[in-house]
């Protein structure tokens, strides 16, 4: 049985679960930015034991794992979709006036798709298959917690690993700045009042939740 | 002025397509760009060649019949205007012109420069108008509309249907022509009774007719020879959503 949806179900759902991808993305950087806060690593480990332990987080983990799911099939649906819609080119390429980071949503995207894979491998296949963290000993004492700071601290001392995450993050930003309004037009949000405001917070929001994660390796590589 | 015109020559549907280059000579800067093809297709008739095939009608910009892509941007380098209400004085002397036709599966070439456009018609035919019985022609305001909704919906309806949406986007979307066509008639009272079937049966028509998707990329709105706005498409997904939770 072939199960077919609408171009615009397809979008809402595109758009429905990159909001929800963006208000993950914020809680993700309060937890990260904690190991600036306390460079004992003691607020960083504690929050992330509390987010691997606490069931209703482990629940929802999976809910979060299927909005990625949803949000990378349909962005390759979609797309082959597009390039099927237009089988022959034109000679000059268009040169309308138009969104800067909406040609771009697939190649960003795959890139970021490839970095959440690096990602995984690095911490949470580390953490929950592997077992390879190791516990977080605060003056002298076995907390019985995983030492995750320890982790990216390391991982930030290495000059290629801050290069290619920099770049990385960079790269989601460019996704983020079509991304946000794209959401919301998507789900019927425009409106002579609201628009300008969701445009002006989207390039925000675009530019300082990857400056957020990124000022992370930095500080910690030029510390440590 | 003097112009190179590098033209897309296609014999038929099934012919393999190539472009030509046509140098033409002392063409009036207050010519229209249409007119200017027909000084070369003269030239051509005189010396016994096929003239260039392209789609035109009433040449003051209101059927929406002529669709040619122009250096890159669909009606050329004016903003906010049709291809018959293009003019030269808008190209250098000396420039070279790229005359393409429309690009997108749902059209496809029939000769040169015109492409079969009745995939819109196919879209219209699958809801786009008003069925219930409305009665006889009303004395004006005797159905109170605000005046909002009746600038929009008379925006909205402004659409002339050109395809020029679908040619300038990336992706050949045709949410621009066929969210004016279901805004203008969702806004007012006579189109709300069918509105939630209309919006369900025109989006699955455009989608069935492989047209692409909407990535919100706006640059159908850019191209729009009327100027229609992308809001109507955010109004279309409003209509869309409703249409299917309720």
């Amino acid at each position: 049985m072939s199960v077919k949806y609408s171009s615009i179900t397809k979008k809402i759902w595109m758009s429905l679960m990159g909001l929800f991808l963006m208000v993950f993305l914020v809680v993700h950087l309060s937890i990260n930015l904690l190991l600036l806060v306390d460079p004992s690593r003691e607020l960083y480990n504690t929050a992330a034991h509390f987010m691997g332990t606490n069931p209703f987080i482990q629940t929802f983990q999976w809910v979060l794992f299927l909005g990625f799911t949803i949000h990378i099939i349909l962005g390759f649906v979609l797309q082959i979709q597009n390039w099927i819609a237009r089988p022959k080119g034109y000679k000059i390429k268009a040169k309308s006036e138009e969104s800067f980071f909406s040609k771009y949503m697939i190649h960003t995207g795959i890139i970021i798709l490839i970095f959440l894979g690096i990602h995984f491998v690095n911490f949470f296949f580390r953490v929950k298959i592997f077992h390879t963290v190791p516990d977080y000993i605060l003056n002298g004492v076995n907390t019985g917690m995983e030492d995750m700071g320890i982790v990216v601290v390391k991982l930030f001392q290495s000059p290629s690993y801050v290069i290619g995450y920099v770049i990385a993050l960079i790269i989601l930003g460019f996704h983020l700045d079509h991304g946000f309004q794209s959401a919301w037009q998507s789900i019927g949000v425009n409106n002579s009042k609201y628009t300008p405001f969701i445009k002006g917070f989207g390039h925000l929001y675009a530019i300082f939740i990857p400056l957020g994660y990124i000022a992370i390796p930095l500080v910690i590589y030029l510390t440590t | 002025m003097d112009l190179k015109l590098k033209i897309w020559r296609q014999a038929d549907a099934n012919a393999e397509g190539k472009f030509v280059t046509y140098p033409v000579h002392n063409i009036s800067q207050d010519a229209s760009f249409l007119e200017m093809l027909d000084v070369l297709n003269e030239e051509l008739v005189t010396n016994g060649k096929e003239p260039v095939a392209f789609d035109h009608d009433c040449r003051e910009g209101i059927c929406g019949m002529c669709s040619l892509f122009i250096n890159g941007r669909p009606h050329g380098p004016d903003d906010s205007v049709t291809t018959c209400q293009l003019h030269m004085r808008k190209f250098k002397d000396g420039e070279t012109v790229v005359i393409e036709p429309w690009r997108a599966k749902p059209f496809p070439v029939i000769k040169d420069l015109k492409v079969d456009r009745s995939p819109f018609d196919e879209i219209i035919r699958s809801g786009g108008y008003v069925s219930v019985n409305t009665g006889g022609v009303p004395d004006a305001n005797t159905i109170p509309i605000n005046k909002e909704n009746a600038d929009l919906a008379m925006d909205a309806a402004a659409c002339i249907g050109c395809g020029a949406c679908v040619a300038a986007c990336k992706n050949a979307s045709a949410m621009l022509f066929v969210s004016a066509k279901v805004s203008q008639l969702a806004l007012l009272p006579q189109g709300k009774v069918e509105a939630k079937r209309r919006v369900e049966s025109m989006v699955a028509k455009m989608d069935d007719l492989g047209f692409g998707n909407c990535t919100n990329t706006y640059a159908c709105e850019a191209e729009c020879p009327k100027d229609i706005s992308v809001a109507n498409i955010a109004r279309m997904n409003r209509e869309f959503l409703c249409a299917k939770v309720t």
